[in-house]
């Protein structure tokens, strides 16, 4: 039996810290890892709680991401909670077999600590990693801070392993802005957050020694179709009740709310900024003080990016006259992604909101709040003149001439 | 530790627990279909089994159909080794968490991955799972060549050798590289016990792999395989052209015990010259001419070194 760990109500922890003591606490029974900035501390704190007695699951430290993952796969087809971590180039060298994951429909969780990737070579936080993980299969649930890292950690769990669903998650933060920055983060006890998570149940497991299973078997144009449509089907009709109840039942439990979209000030807003990560709090920040000047300017952050809410933001979205999608990840040679996903979500239902999109923030650069107020003042003229008053796409935060494109 | 199974004579071995179907894909002739039976009828605990994309996996495991009658798993082509640790892992995991459904067995972990997968893209993996020390057996299924995708060269394919992209032609006698002494490298990692073994040898083979199961820790098994279509020699000649490769000593069966104790295992009684072991099969056809005579000559050359290179490092017993 590993040994509890008293935690105080808020313990001052950082992202890394927070999704380590989640996993410890959902008592995982496999954790096949390799180290990588900004992830690796999640890495560390894991095997420092095996080494003190807190952890009785393995941890097999192996030799790259790809045999992370390929571990984690084998493990999981044995039949057990499995969970890592990943970054940036780990996480690149991962994708093969995050798609086996996928299809093998087997829920493993992936901390990604959001990091650029190269070249040139960037430790920081962007988005890179994460939108590279958008066909994969995987769930893909998003943190914005510490407390998110943590809660979000156990929901993943939860849906993951659900037999209903049965598809790997991701749980990503930003690296450093998140997995580097202390916070005070409401804690659960051992008792509470295992029994939130709840006892994984098997199914085909390879070491169900009476019932011999194959894992990861040939199909062609027989039979690929249909299982990647059965593996869409779960994902896009399964998976976003399972999670809107384990959001209700986290909040029973913690007060705490998450939403599929998360909102701020949307109710009558006219303008919006649509982020993921760590941004969405700034402009949260920033939207409090244009209200203050009587602007009626909004956020939308996305927590669920895959399976991508598309329902949920067409709602949100409707009254909007002028919106601002802000990418965090080079979309290299087309618009970005969010601008991509907003302007299919909106565009059979009529909504006639301006769309424009920002890259900003890439290989760590900060996003300020003068950059944010910029771009709600575009974001206003748009909506005032009905039309695209900017270019489509500009460039924010970025050192020389200014640039646009479309 | 389960008791090893006592196995009296082939036609018992051949009709013996079946977890690896007669029903499967591989060409008629395939040795590989012959070392998994022999590997998997070696022992009658549970197996817990992996492939790497090659041959064997794409003939075995066609959905909605399996020839598996064991618990098996394949992610890709260099990482059959990881799936198996992984898996070994969790076993470990929910014996001490107790949660084994059947937890007075003992399952017996097992990778199988041709050359490519083993010399080549899986090496890495492979090399990770053997300092690790997971409780796993890994058997490479040598036929010296990609053979699943048509024949291409691996770093096990032998000098002159024609294979699709190191090909024979008018300036050139195939490939130029001389095989990896995988076998040397893996026993390099300390592993308790790294063996070759021939199908055609099935006593000498059987108890190597029962010995690799009594071993505690990562054991590798290099398992010579002949590819009737690769080698390009007839279905019906496999048993014969695995004689020839062991009784020329192209593929000599030796065992290494803990890193440093070399044992011989088969000593022919009448060796046979490496030519006719060369001339059995198409992929060096282009060798017998008198351009290239001195090939085979190096061939032999090399051949015999080796066979006293072994026979050195046996007497010495380090
Ligand atoms: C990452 C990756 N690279 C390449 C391939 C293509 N591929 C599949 S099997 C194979 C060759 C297999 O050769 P080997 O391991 O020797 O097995 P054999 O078929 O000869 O038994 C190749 C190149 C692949 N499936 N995955
Ligand atoms: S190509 Fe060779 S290895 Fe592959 S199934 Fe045929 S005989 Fe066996
Ligand atoms: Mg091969």
């Amino acid at each position: 039996m590993a040994d509890t760990m008293e935690l105080r109500d808020i313990e001052v922890w950082d992202g890394n810290m927070a999704a380590a003591q989640a996993l410890r606490q959902a008592q995982v029974d496999v954790v096949a890892a390799y180290p990588i900035t900004p992830s690796t501390p999640i890495v560390e704190g894991y095997a420092t709680f095996k080494a003190n007695g807190y952890v009785d699951g393995e941890f097999v430290m192996v030799e790259s991401e790809h045999a992370a993952m390929s571990g984690c796969i084998g493990a999981a087809a044995a039949g057990g909670r499995v969970a890592t971590a990943t970054s940036s180039q780990g996480f690149a060298l991962m994708v093969e077999t995050l798609y086996s994951a996928s299809g093998m429909r087997l829920p493993i969780i992936l901390n990604v600590v959001n990091r650029a990737i190269g070249a040139p070579l960037n430790v920081n936080g962007d988005h890179s990693d994460m939108y590279m993980g958008r066909d994969s299969g995987w769930i893909q649930l998003d943190a914005y801070n510490p407390q998110h890292a943590y809660d979000l950690n156990f929901i993943a769990f939860k849906v993951a392993e659900d037999h209903d669903v049965r598809l790997p998650a991701m749980v990503h933060q930003d690296g450093f802005m998140t997995s580097h920055t202390a916070q005070g983060v409401c804690t659960l006890s051992d008792e509470v957050a295992y029994n939130f998570v709840g006892e994984f149940q098997p199914m085909n497991d390879m070491l169900d020694l009476d019932h011999p299973v194959t894992h990861g078997v040939q199909t062609e144009e027989d039979w690929h179709f249909e299982h990647k449509a059965r593996q869409q089907h779960a994902l896009m009709t399964a998976v976003m009740p399972k999670i809107e109840a384990a959001f209700a039942e986290f909040e029973a439990l913690t007060g705490r709310k998450y939403n599929v979209v998360e909102t701020y000030q949307m109710d009558d807003a006219q303008t919006a900024v649509i982020c993921m990560g760590t941004s969405v709090e700034t402009a949260m920040e920033v939207v409090d003080e244009l209200r203050a000047q009587g602007i009626k300017a909004g956020v939308v952050g996305i927590r669920v990016f895959r399976p991508w809410p598309l329902e949920q933001l067409a709602e949100i979205l409707k009254n909007v006259k002028a919106i601002g999608t802000l990418d965090r990840s080079s979309p290299h040679g087309t618009v970005g992604t969010l601008y991509n996903e907003i302007a299919g979500s909106l565009f059979n239902t009529g909504v006639k909101a301006v769309l424009n999109n920002y890259i900003y923030g890439l290989g760590g650069r900060d996003l300020t709040k003068a950059h944010l107020v910029g771009i709600y003042q575009d974001l206003q003229a748009n909506a005032e003149s009905g039309t695209l008053t900017t270019p489509l796409q500009q460039y924010i935060g970025l050192r020389g001439p200014k640039l646009s494109f479309f | 530790m389960s008791e090893i199974k006592k196995i009296k004579n082939l036609k018992e071995f051949s009709t013996s627990a079946d977890r690896f179907e007669g029903a499967n894909l591989l060409c008629p002739g395939c040795a590989h279909s012959i070392i998994v039976r022999e590997v998997l009828n070696a022992t009658n605990d549970d197996l817990i089994l992996s492939a790497s994309t090659g041959c064997l996996e794409v003939c075995t495991a066609v959905y909605p159909y399996t020839s598996w009658d064991a618990s098996w798993i394949h992610i890709g082509f260099e990482n059959g080794s990881t799936a198996v640790a992984g898996a070994e892992a969790m076993y470990k995991a929910l014996k001490t968490k107790g949660r084994l459904k059947q937890p007075d067995r003992v399952p017996k972990f097992v990778a199988f991955g041709g050359d490519g997968a083993t010399y080549d893209i899986g090496f890495q993996w492979i090399s990770g799972c053997f300092e690790r020390g997971h409780n796993m057996m890994y058997v490479c299924l040598d036929n010296e060549v990609y053979a699943n995708t048509g024949g291409q060269r691996s770093s096990s394919t032998p000098i002159g050798s024609s294979a699709t992209t190191s090909p024979a032609g008018r300036v050139s006698y195939g490939e130029k590289q001389n095989k990896k002494d995988m076998l040397a490298i893996m026993a390099a990692h300390g592993a308790p016990y790294v063996a070759q073994v021939a199908p055609n040898k099935w006593k000498d083979m059987v108890a190597k792999i029962q010995k690799g199961f009594a071993a505690e820790g990562p054991v590798y098994i290099n398992a010579m395989s002949a590819c009737t279509t690769e080698w390009k020699f007839a279905p019906e000649d496999t048993i014969a052209i695995s004689d020839l490769a062991t009784d020329s000593l192209v593929f000599p069966l030796y065992e290494i015990i803990n890193g440093s104790e070399l044992n011989i295992t088969y000593r022919p009684k009448n060796i046979v010259p490496v030519r006719d072991y060369l001339g059995a099969q198409g992929r060096f056809k282009h060798l017998f001419t008198k351009q290239y005579e001195y090939l085979l000559d190096e061939w032999q050359t090399r051949v015999d070194a080796k066979w006293v290179q072994l026979q050195r490092r046996e007497e010495a017993r380090v």
